[in-house]
């Protein structure tokens, strides 16, 4: 299975905008550099229609366009990609062995931009009902829930993203949210109020998932009042934050105490030569320009680190 | 044929429910990001498993019928056929490793 044992100079593990703009520095600054990722490349940006905010793009660009650019640019400037499940990180003094499934890879340094997924709510119905109903995903699965009624659960940028998304398919979106005010910006919020297929239920959680083949109903309380109700939709959509992937890196790298990646304001970890960027690390914005910079510092650290 | 081959839906019926081989059906669509993230691991797994299981790629975009028939509602969803029955379906991307195991246990 082991393809190469050749060392690079830099690792990078994840394919997202944070992964490929480290790739697209450490390339041309003609470092051999690796990029590990387990699927394509793209990282969560890929599940966004389009992407508003990037700077340089007046026009709407996908971001599964976004970034298939991002890869098409570092490419042309000598990034390797492999297509591979990063298993753990062998710290053996300054060098550093990227263990994955399609073998083990040494390097100089090493970027870790694995980025982060969805995170599961935790209530009874949500893992029995996942694929009958149940969705992390509006703008794939969207388009299954034509002229039906559906939930948003969350209140953040996500999930009113996802709630917009999903009025061009389903004929009812009720939105719930635990709190009373919504921390999506305001943009989305305004266009959210204004869209008469959404509906907001707000100091309201979900308690169970139920249905018989297929999700029919879920259970509410509302936090304020008590009040249970039962609502009547054929999806559910999670959007109710993200975890980070970071469960091979304990005992290895400091993480902080929702698992991201301690890092400096140069992107270095608690590991000499590994660095983060990207949603991994910790306060990060979570925004496609934030981890292209994040990228950019822990790419330029990178090549400092092994001129020394 | 250690390629999956993209299929139209009315082709169902013959390269999946009457084939010899068990058949991996990948149901995806153009617009969904995480059946283009699977859809390289999918390809290794089809050079993997040449001879034993036949893969092909169903767009739900043109399949609504059949999508529905096998109650998809989320994607990307593999489904393992044998003998014209599912007997395994794997919802969202899963890393290769996992994918593997699953269709080891199911063949």
């Amino acid at each position: 299975m082991v393809k190469s044992s050749k060392e690079y100079d830099v690792i990078i593990i994840g394919g997202g905008p944070a992964g490929l703009s480290a790739g697209i520095y450490t390339a041309r600054a003609r470092l051999n550099s690796l990029l590990v990722e387990r699927g394509a490349v793209g990282g969560q940006i890929i599940n966004t229609e389009w992407v508003e905010n990037y700077p340089g793009f007046a026009e709407n660009i996908s971001g599964t366009d976004l970034t298939e650019a991002m890869h098409k640019q570092a490419t042309k400037f000598g990034l390797e990609t492999l297509v591979a499940e990063v298993t753990g990180i062998d710290i053996k003094g300054k060098q550093k062995v990227v263990k994955t499934s399609q073998g083990d890879f040494p390097a100089k340094a090493v970027i870790i931009a694995g980025g982060s997924e969805r995170q599961k709510l935790g209530v009874p119905g949500e893992a029995e009902y996942t694929g009958k109903g149940v969705s992390y995903c509006a703008t794939c699965d969207g388009p299954f829930f034509r002229d039906k009624a559906v939930a948003v659960v969350g209140g953040g940028n996500a999930a009113i993203t996802e709630a917009l998304e999903l009025t061009k398919f389903a004929n009812k979106v009720t939105v719930i949210h635990r709190r009373d005010e919504l921390r999506a910006t305001k943009i989305l919020q305004e266009k959210a109020f204004k869209e008469k297929k959404i509906k907001i239920l707000w100091d309201s959680v979900i308690e169970s998932i139920t249905g018989d083949n297929f999700v029919d109903t879920v259970k509410l309380n509302n936090v304020k009042t008590q009040k249970k109700t039962d609502l009547k939709v054929s999806g559910v959509f999670m959007a109710v934050g993200f975890k980070p992937n970071t469960g091979y890196l304990k005992g290895i790298i400091e993480l902080d105490k929702t698992g991201t990646i301690i890092v400096n304001e140069k992107m270095e970890t608690s590991v000499p030569g590994v660095f983060a960027a990207g949603d991994i690390r910790s306060n990060s914005i979570r925004q496609v320009i934030a981890a292209a910079g994040d990228g950019a510092v822990a790419a330029i650290g990178a090549e400092k680190y092994i001129a020394e | 044929m250690s390629k999956p081959v993209e299929i139209e839906e009315a082709k169902f019926e013959e390269s999946v429910l009457k084939a010899e081989l068990p058949v991996l059906v990948d149901f995806w669509a153009p617009w969904c990001g995480p059946c283009k993230m699977v859809a390289p691991v999918v390809e290794e797994l089809a050079e993997e498993f040449d001879g034993k299981v036949s893969f092909v790629k169903l767009n739900v975009d043109n399949a609504a019928q059949t999508a529905s028939r096998y109650g998809i509602m989320s994607i990307p969803t593999l489904m393992l056929f044998k003998k014209g029955e599912p007997v395994d379906t794997i919802i969202g991307f899963r890393p290769k490793a996992e994918l593997k195991k699953s269709l080891d246990m199911a063949l």
